[in-house]
């Protein structure tokens, strides 16, 4: 594991910008998902509890819930692709 | 490229295939990404064809498959966004899905495994023609001035607050409905085939030195695959769904 991180660690101080840009990449796409981590867990559970208290709506709220997520989800997706212009374009 | 000291192949050779026909020609030509969707487009229009050919009333084989996904597009999709009105809209959406849907399912079919919509020019070109739709449909139900003022001045919203929500709305429904919605499969795709990518070169690389510790990344590529099936299929779901929500806005604005 030590060997590893050293491994790392060399190939970071080798290339001064590269290294820079993976450690932004890395920060930028997992700062982007905690929001969305956040969001969707509120969405879910709220559908839950919807589903769980009006059963015969349970269509109505799974429906509404996919559109929540997808929503919220874009956020992450957009830290996402954020990665991977820094991590590799 | 290195990844904890493991050759992960560079970006470029999982997602750029070199063309394989014509491939000297300036503007036609045709690689493995093409390849998937002509023949996601073969298998949706068969599908189809085959499950129309012989109709009968007690529907056998392809077409109770048919009959089911159709049923589902309208039960779930349909009626819950649009209303009733929004069966004009069921070859469209039905269409949408299954292409969708077929390209997307590459990703996990041994010897291809390649999501075609990890490309990002055809999710683009469906976004772009959902663009149209959706403001052709409701510019035609509303008039151009009503539907514009109907999507950029939402009711029950205090005066001096329109500085502030017509710019974004109009931001919304030029530019960012059509761009979230490709960069949502887009980048679905791209990060679900990135880690099957990695789970797949992590044991293959694990396997070729210390072989036992190579079980756990391959029951995690084993499990990843199964998820990356139901992401296809949630991600076709949420493609159509949110092509019906912006065409049901735009018929029935008081939503």
């Amino acid at each position: 594991m030590l060997a590893l991180i050293s491994t790392i660690l060399a190939q970071l101080a080798g290339d001064g910008e590269a290294g820079m840009k993976a450690i932004g990449a890395g920060l930028g796409y997992g700062l982007a998902a905690i929001g969305p981590g956040v969001g969707i867990g509120i969405v879910v559970g709220n559908a839950i509890t919807a589903m769980a208290r009006q059963p015969e709506s349970a269509g109505v709220a799974r429906t509404t819930m996919f559109l929540g997520i997808a929503f919220t989800e874009a956020l992450a997706l957009i830290g996402f692709v954020v990665f991977v212009l820094l991590a590799f374009a | 490229m290195n990844v904890f000291a493991l050759d992960f192949p560079p970006v470029n050779h999982l997602f750029d295939w070199p063309s394989f026909l014509f491939a000297d020609n300036e503007w036609v030509a045709l690689n493995k990404t093409g390849l998937i969707y002509l023949v996601s487009l073969v298998l949706t229009a068969g599908l189809f064809w085959a499950a129309a050919r012989r109709r009968s009333l007690v529907p056998t084989g392809t077409q109770t498959v048919v009959e089911a996904g159709v049923e589902f597009i309208e039960n779930n999709i349909v009626m819950q966004t649009i209303g009733p009105d929004g069966r004009r809209f069921m070859p469209f959406l039905t269409t949408l899905f299954f292409f969708v849907l077929f390209s997307n399912m590459f990703e996990v079919i041994p010897f291809i495994q390649f999501p075609a919509n990890s490309r990002m020019a055809i999710p683009l070109l469906l976004a772009l023609v959902v663009w149209a739709v959706y403001h052709v449909v409701g510019i035609r139900a509303q008039g151009f001035f009503q539907y514009f003022k109907s999507a950029l001045f939402p009711p029950g919203v205090p005066t001096f607050l329109y500085v502030l929500v017509v710019p974004i709305e109009l931001l919304q429904i030029i530019l960012i409905r059509p761009l979230s919605l490709a960069i949502r499969l887009w980048a679905n795709m791209v990060a679900g085939h990135l880690l099957l990518v990695t789970f797949a070169v992590l044991s293959a690389a694990l396997w070729g030195t210390l072989y036992v510790p190579a079980v756990l990344p391959f029951a995690m590529l084993i499990l990843l695959t199964a998820f990356e099936i139901f992401v296809s299929a949630l991600q076709a779901f949420i493609f159509t769904i949110l092509t019906a929500v912006y065409i049901g806005g735009s018929l029935h604005p008081e939503h």
